[in-house]
């Protein structure tokens, strides 16, 4: 069964230096609250895992909690450049970041044989493209039955995954919608799970197009209203296109970064009660 | 007299480029507009898919990211990222693939990964492969939209992130790549499409007022011209008053924007050069 908590208490008990952590939501649903909670805590040394990783990675990997980065697109959505993510990749700063690239398809299918308990996924990609050489994660397999030569990925089995989602119940069920993305297998592949939600529920009314997760395939569920923003949930929230655009210029410069950081993640109350019923994130 | 810009240009050549009743995996950007435009003119049953899993999504305004609301809220089905990927995309279901590059050679291929001669050690780090490798590999068609200078025109890419025609015209089958790959190229001085014996890329359609000299200074290759070079007709008052209908509802960047994902605005090479390109704000007139 998940325990409720508060999502202080959450990434506290779940996330460790030197572990891997899958945040995952695309586009949507990103857990922007639990990710400004890891850096309070001031993880390090972390594996991060994530398809797209955009705005949230940007903040740990400037904040220094990153040492490797597995992902297949990295930027911020219809804006531009990830600039934190590139002063690591070409200036190493705050530190050098190892990176591990695949495609979309590459990732989804990784995730999919962890959730599935199996070794590699198959699917027909990365043939004549250059990524294929760069990682161990990636080689072509033979079909038993038709000899056609297919491409075998290795799955990801993070220690630990976290999403956002629109609800949870007092028994800590979860239940998502909207574009539901790849959280279900992130969340079924990694060794221990948090769930930070919008509300919690008497009861889950059933949605369309939904995920549930059930109580007992869930770690930890803390409630944080807001908790995807910039980024939004479904039914509760808006998008904050305005954020992504501004996220441009605060990221852009060290200093500026850093003053962003210290004013709106390390100044704010550390994940107590009283900070997850925020609406906003600071 | 109608004046337009470049962009303007680019993208309704693009929409043109997208017939009634096809399904097309859209990127955001310039794909998303031209998508949307023709949606609004000549192909009202275009099925519009983002790769957040939004199949048939009909937004009345453009968004700014692959998984604004407005996709889900009027998509024909919701779908994870793995079942777009495994059960849509790759079994050959979607007609064309709409994807933008930083880097582009004479046979097609694209890098959206990183510049410069090493890859641990980056001139420029791009966001890297998306949804395009497979994109470009599955989609029945393809269609590259990106600025033409002789840096994202080159003789061979840095890197390999999704393949065009590889390394010539029997490149496709020898991989196993299921679709036809790239039948369009759309730059801001007119149109390539492959060779038809070749694969290798070649001028077919030039915009008002650019000379072959010019399109030929700014590829990074000895340039094929077809002989039935045809000028590209600019834009008509129904395409520039639907495109601009678009633009206005759609959230404004302040810096130009690199690429979204796979299929991605052609202001990518902004990012690998401060040498001015031609940009959208240079008004062209006929």
């Amino acid at each position: 069964m998940s325990e409720i908590v508060s999502l202080a208490e959450a990434i506290a008990a779940s996330v460790h230096d030197g572990d891997t952590i899958a945040m995952e939501g695309f586009t949507h649903l990103i857990p922007h609250a639990a990710g400004h909670e890891v850096i309070r805590q001031r993880k390090r040394e972390l594996t991060l895992v994530r398809m797209t990783p955009d705005i949230v990675y940007d903040q740990l990997i400037g904040a220094g909690c990153a040492r490797k980065l597995v992902f297949s697109w990295a930027g911020n959505p219809g804006v531009g450049s990830l600039h934190r993510f590139r002063d690591a990749v070409e200036h190493s700063w705050p530190g050098p970041l190892e990176l591990e690239e695949h495609s979309h398809a590459g990732m989804a299918n990784r995730y999919q044989a962890g959730a599935s308990g199996l070794p590699f996924a198959i699917l027909r990609g990365y043939r004549g493209t250059s990524l294929a050489a760069l990682t161990s994660g990636i080689a072509e397999i033979t079909c038993p039955f038709t000899g056609e030569v297919l491409t075998a990925v290795s799955a990801l089995r993070p220690d630990v995954a976290i999403i956002h989602a629109q609800q949870a119940d007092r028994h800590g069920n979860v239940q998502y919608w909207g574009i539901t993305g790849v959280q279900k297998e992130a969340v079924l592949a990694s060794a221990r799970s948090v769930v930070t939600v919008e509300e919690i529920v008497e009861v889950l009314e059933p949605q369309p197009g939904a995920v549930v997760l059930p109580s007992w395939s869930v770690g930890y569920v803390a409630l944080a209203p807001g908790g995807a923003h910039p980024s939004y949930a479904l039914g509760y929230s808006a998008r904050d296109n305005d954020f992504y655009l501004a996220w441009d210029e605060i990221s852009r410069d060290r200093q500026r970064f850093t003053a962003w950081l210290d004013e709106h993640v390390y100044g704010c109350a550390n994940g107590s009660s009283a900070d997850a019923q925020r609406t906003v994130p600071c | 007299m109608l004046t337009y810009t470049q962009d303007e240009m680019m993208t309704v050549t693009a929409a043109r480029s997208l017939r009634d009743r096809m399904t097309c995996f859209v990127g955001i950007g310039l794909p998303s507009a031209a998508a949307n435009l023709a949606r609004a003119t000549h192909a009202p049953n275009l099925v519009l898919i983002y790769e957040s899993g939004t199949i048939g999504a009909k937004p009345a305004e453009l968004p700014l990211s692959i998984g604004d609301g407005i996709l889900a809220e009027t998509a024909d089905a919701v779908v994870s990222v793995p079942e777009i990927f495994n059960y849509w995309l790759q079994p050959g279901r979607i007609d064309v693939g709409f994807l933008g590059a930083a880097q582009l050679d004479r046979y097609g291929n694209i890098n959206t990964t990183a510049i410069g001669d090493s890859y641990a050690q980056p001139s420029v780090r791009l966001p890297g492969a998306g949804g395009a490798p497979e994109i470009a590999a599955a989609c029945k068609e393809v269609i590259v939209v990106l600025r033409q200078s002789r840096r994202t025109f080159a003789e061979r890419v840095d890197f390999v992130t999704s393949v065009g025609f590889g390394d010539g015209s029997r490149s496709r089958a020898r991989l196993g790549l299921t679709g036809g790959g790239p039948r369009l190229v759309i730059t801001d001085l007119g149109v390539l499409r492959p060779d038809p014996e070749t694969s290798e890329l070649v001028l077919t359609g030039i915009f008002p007022g650019v000379s072959v000299d010019l399109v030929r200074e700014r590829t990074g290759w000895e340039l094929g011209v077809s002989a039935e070079l045809a000028e590209i007709h600019p834009p008509s008052e129904v395409e520039l008053g639907a495109l601009r209908a678009l633009m206005a509802s759609k959230p404004v960047a302040s810096q130009p924007a690199a690429s979204e994902s796979s299929a991605s605005r052609p202001g990518s090479e902004d990012a690998i050069s401060s040498t001015p390109t031609p940009g959208g704000a240079k008004r062209l007139e006929r």
